[in-house]
């Protein structure tokens, strides 16, 4: 039965601050054990002023208060098209927190490390497997920070040839950090429009010898294979571009296709999707980063290499393109993404990615007679609807906040930009059917609620802890820090 | 496969549902020559109890720093985590969230890290904090690139040879094929050689970076270069690897520093061979509207009560895209938290007490290794738990020889560092004992340990 | 919607008031509603010359940024001082407190690949 009943408590909790009493401690130190002595005096601060003094009960409940106001994974259904909210393993969480990988200090001898960076070479290997590039770097933190490193190999092969090329073609359905990553790298972007799906006339015209490479989502933004990808591949490297792949929808295609297969020659991998380690309210992630053969001497260094027997972290690299950020990546989501896959194996893989497609195209069986579906070639792990087919002037903004009341995390909204109110849905493999059964069943109630009683969508959510939060305000006079009055 | 919920009926009812006879149709939108003949060449699952088996052989042969007399510091430091921390943040309502974007279901994630924005600005006596960036490398990096956006047509910046190198290393790479000229500041006594600093500020300076502490534990004249900095027309940029150092000396932003980068892995978060960590970036109100990276800001509900939002998401890639003030898209979620936890279990006075202590025992072990015959401390000057000792044998050798006893004596610096080639980079947190301090030293003078 | 007879206009929806050889510029109401409410406006210094077409400004909304193109060339001659402070003028007066900058022509012949009233009304009706 549809219903938006069935509420815990939503205690209220103010802000670490205003709860401060001078002189309450949380800490316990060891006492000194060695002789007290003090820099001079005038490079000392004064108290830390508005730092706060808590007892630890304090600062337990405070978080756990604070815990209770947000909406995870485990919470229930996420379908944020793009973002792959698969299930966050525990058994991850156990293998991340094992001493022998969370204690281990980066500045300590390689040969003392064995272990850890067998591990990562592993990985490597794997995630070469699984995308089909022999040359994999893990250092990137995050997938942005792997689109710039892939930008920045991609020049840097450019500029060993004696080529300077100044422009990089991006689709008008590509994710914002595409556009942001190639001007970091002092690229001018020019757009090609997709119906859909990019044409090879399209980016043909737009293809000469000025242009470094093409920038893809496969599948886009819109969850459709780009079918024309390989002749695509073929007219870029025939004018001597090289292609580049976002691979923030790698979950749609596990063991079915392998980008380093069909041309691309660098893609970025989001292990905090499809590799189930978790967004965590927004981080920490991983962006490693897979090329072919002639783009590996430009990787970041260092990186993991096994000589005889023994794993090592190979620096010895002239043309590598530098260090975007301090040691070796973010290993502790390496640990959590590998122990993923020894979890799931190659055919585990291969079946998420089924069950993943399976159910996105199940929910766009439910729903596509009643929401606007502005593109009919066949769905793979994410779909997307347009607001067009809403009644009494709603908008998917509206939708979105309604469903907070039916007990869900709203989809993607408002992206791709090419779709009018966009409203893009990705189920993920680890959701049953009942689950899609019941979230399909709450979206066809609001779009009869649209029609019939138009004010529940405009004035949701009602049934979360605020209300709509004023962000016109919030952006013409900022309020960033808490000041005591 | 436990994760993955359908059942072979279910299956079959969704296919009919779609209107398509098997999954195979399902991936008719992908040309044949797209598609992988061969399964994928990797190992067949493993139970949990297998996974956790062979992660453990893994973990095994790992150098735990617990295990060890460990004075390593150098960009990650050995501090002791509170158990709260852990035990909060493995709340899944925290970790298993994504960004903050529909903000009434995330009042959480979105109140803590307007606190730990504002502990941030707090620690660093800046107005402004972000969300957090990947670590303090990247965090310097963007700093740079902010000051040259600011600085109009003033594209040089000058960096300390001081700091931490592998900042430097980032800041080169970000900057790789952007119209920034970078120039190297040599240190004179362990600090940013002022003369020599004077000798390059002209009027195509975009900012100065110098780090507080510095690589060598060494705290710099902060209110000196950011006044010839600003004289110049420049920025001052400071890098704080070891934040810990703010609880105890004035904060950089009292000092003059226009932007306040670092590393926030010293509050609360495990050393995890280098990551992930935190960044943290904090600016002065001028520089508000070009600060990279996601903000908190208060605001209310259409009832009056108080609420947080993201905001001045105007700056961001997923709107300007090429245009934006960075490409960054997540911030470091989870180890704000971890962060936010630390510092309000330790607060003001805790946190001044940890300081105390650290420097405290990095000051009795600088004492008793500077007595030792042959060994010299490098630099005079103030510095926090980090000290550069100049060895009488090749480093190489003197730590291998010390890795016997089961220390882990320093970071050698001659690799980056020519001019230091016997130097060795000390760091001593609350965690190394008097003992072990006692262990060090008598390692060191070639005795018996 | 309004469309004031008096004004002239651009694609790039900026509205333009002559007086003689100074324009009076800011952007109409179509595009203030199309932003949504405005959270910040940047503008340029007076003594700043822009060539038709340029960038010359930026309004920034919650979700949106938009530069504002300069619909002939010229020198800025005065800028709206009260703007940056009540960005939400902009969308409660785009034509009147919500002005943007006032700029001398270079060359008056430019005010005529400008639209009139009717011509930008049906450009923005037909979409």
């Amino acid at each position: 039965m549809i219903s938006t009943e069935g509420r815990g408590l939503v205690l209220d909790e103010k802000l670490l601050f205003e709860q401060s009493q001078p002189g309450r401690v949380g800490y316990s130190l060891p006492t000194l054990d060695v002789p007290a002595v003090t820099p001079e005096k005038q490079l000392l601060r004064d108290d830390i002023k508005g730092f706060p003094e808590l007892s630890e009960v304090d600062v337990v409940r405070h978080y756990t208060r604070l815990s209770t106001w947000n909406y995870g994974v485990d919470s229930g259904f996420y379908p944020l098209g793009s973002c792959t909210m698969k299930y966050n393993p525990k058994v991850n969480e156990a293998a991340a927190r094992l001493p022998g990988f969370a204690e281990i200090h980066p500045q300590t001898p390689e040969a003392l490390n064995q272990g850890a960076l067998e591990l990562m070479y592993n990985l490597q290997r794997d995630l070469g497997e699984v995308s089909g590039f022999p040359a994999i770097t893990l250092q990137p933190a995050a997938g942005a920070q792997g689109e710039f490193v892939g930008m920045l190999t991609i020049r840097a092969w450019h500029e060993a040839k004696g080529q300077k090329r100044h422009k990089v073609i991006i689709p008008d359905t590509a994710h914002g950090t595409n556009p942001a990553s190639a001007a970091l790298c002092g690229y001018e972007v020019i757009t090609v429009a997709s119906e859909g799906v990019l044409s090879k006339a399209a980016v043909a015209e737009l293809m000469d010898d000025d242009v470094a490479a093409l920038m893809v989502t496969n599948p886009n933004t819109l969850g459709l294979f780009e079918s024309d990808i390989r002749e695509i591949c073929d007219l870029v490297h025939e004018r001597g571009g090289l292609v580049y792949s976002d691979g923030a929808n790698l979950n749609a295609l596990m063991g079915i296709s392998r980008p380093g297969d069909i041309g691309i020659d660098v893609m970025h991998f989001n292990l905090h999707k499809t590799f189930s380690t978790p967004h965590g309210g927004g981080g920490p992630g991983a962006g490693p980063v897979g090329v072919v053969e002639k783009l590996e001497p430009f990787l970041p260094k260092p990186v993991v290499i096994k000589e005889n027997d023994a794993y090592k972290l190979d620096y010895d690299r002239p043309e590598s393109i530098g260090r975007v950020k301090s040691f070796y990546g973010h290993f502790g989501v390496l640990v959590r993404a590998y122990s993923y896959i020894l979890s799931m194996g190659g055919n585990g893989l291969k079946r998420a990615t089924e069950m993943a497609v399976l159910n996105a195209n199940y929910i766009r069986a439910r729903l596509e007679d009643e929401y606007d579906l502005p593109y009919k070639q066949r769905s793979l792990h994410e779909v997307v609807f347009s607001e067009a087919a809403l009644a009494n002037n709603c908008h998917t903004l509206d939708v979105a906040k309604r469903l907070i009341d039916y007990g869900y995390h709203p989809p993607t909204i408002y992206f791709p930009l090419v779709v009018h109110g966009a409203l893009m849905i990705e189920p993920t493999e680890t959701e049953s059917k009942q689950m899609i059964d019941e979230f399909c069943d709450a979206l066809l109630a609001i779009a009869e609620e649209a029609k019939k009683q138009p004010e529940k969508l405009k004035m949701a959510p009602v049934r979360a802890k605020v209300k709509r939060l004023d962000e016109a305000t919030a952006a013409r006079k900022p309020k960033l820090i808490w000041e005591k009055d | 496969m436990r994760y993955l919920p359908h059942t072979d009926v279910e299956v079959q009812q969704m296919l009919d549902c779609i209107g398509v006879s098997s999954m195979e149709d399902l991936f008719s939108g992908i040309p044949e020559n797209c598609r992988l003949q061969k399964p994928l060449d990797l190992p067949a699952a493993l139970s949990e109890s297998e996974v956790m088996s062979q992660l453990k052989v893994l973990a095994e042969q790992n150098s735990k720093i617990s295990d060890w007399d460990a004075f390593l510091g150098g960009g990650a430091y050995n501090h002791f985590i509170p158990t709260v921390v852990d035990h909060l943040v493995s709340r899944s309502e925290f970790y298993t969230a994504y960004t903050p974007y529909q903000p009434e279901i995330s009042q959480g994630t979105l109140q803590a890290i307007f606190e730990f924005q504002t502990m941030i600005c707090q620690l660093t006596g800046m107005d402004v904090a972000n969300a957090s960036m990947y670590d303090g490398a990247s965090a310097c990096a963007e700093a740079v690139l902010l000051t040259v956006r600011a600085g109009k047509k003033r594209r040089k910046v000058l960096l300390s040879e001081a700091l931490n190198p592998q900042y430097r290393e980032t800041v080169a790479t970000y900057c790789r094929y952007l119209d920034v000229e970078l120039v190297d500041i040599p240190f004179q006594n362990g600090v940013t050689d002022q003369s020599a600093l004077a000798a390059c500020l002209d009027d195509q300076v975009a900012s100065v970076v110098v780090g507080y502490p510095n690589y060598f534990g060494q705290v710099e004249d902060i209110a000196a270069i950011a006044e010839m900095a600003q004289n110049a027309g420049a920025r001052l940029v400071t890098a704080v690897s070891e934040p810990l150092a703010l609880a105890l000396f004035k904060a950089p932003g009292e000092m003059g520093a226009d932007v306040v980068v670092g590393e926030g892995q010293s509050f609360g978060i495990p050393v995890s061979y280098g990551g992930p960590g935190i960044g943290f970036f904090a600016v002065k109100k001028k520089d508000m509207r070009v600060l990279p990276g996601r903000l908190v800001g208060e605001t209310v509900d259409l009832e009056g009560r108080r609420g947080f939002v993201l905001t001045l998401a105007t700056r961001e890639q997923h709107i300007r895209r090429e245009k934006a003030t960075s490409n960054i898209c997540s911030n470091q979620g989870m180890c704000t938290l971890m962060v936010g936890i630390y510092l309000a279990l330790h607060g003001k006075q805790g946190l001044r007490q940890l300081a105390e202590i650290n420097y405290a025992k990095a000051a009795y072990a600088k004492a008793q290794i500077g007595r030792l015959e042959g060994y010299d401390i490098a630099f005079s000057g103030e510095g926090f738990n980090e000290f550069v000792v100049i060895c009488p044998e090749p480093v190489a050798d003197l730590k291998r020889r010390l890795e016997q006893d089961g220390i882990l004596a320093g970071i050698a610096l001659g690799r980056d560092f020519p001019s230091l080639e016997r130097g060795l980079l000390v760091c001593v947190t609350e965690q190394n004992s008097r003992e072990q301090i006692d262990r060090l030293v008598s390692a060191l003078a070639g005795g018996e340990v | 919607m309004d469309f004031p007879e008096e004004l002239k206009y651009t694609e790039e929806h900026e509205w333009v008031l002559v007086e003689e050889d100074v324009v009076t510029i800011g952007i109409t109401d179509f595009a203030q509603e199309q932003l949504g409410d405005v959270v910040f406006v940047e503008l340029p210094d007076v003594g700043d010359h822009f060539d038709t077409g340029k960038s010359f400004g930026v309004v920034e909304s919650v979700k949106a940024v938009s530069d504002v193109y300069a619909p002939v060339s010229g020198e800025i001659v005065e800028v709206n001082e009260d703007l940056p402070d009540e960005p939400e003028v902009l969308n409660n007066s785009p034509y009147e407190d919500g002005w943007m900058v006032k700029l001398k022509l270079t060359d008056t012949a430019e005010l005529n690949e400008l639209m009139d009233a009717a011509a930008y009304q049906e450009f923005v009706e037909k979409d």
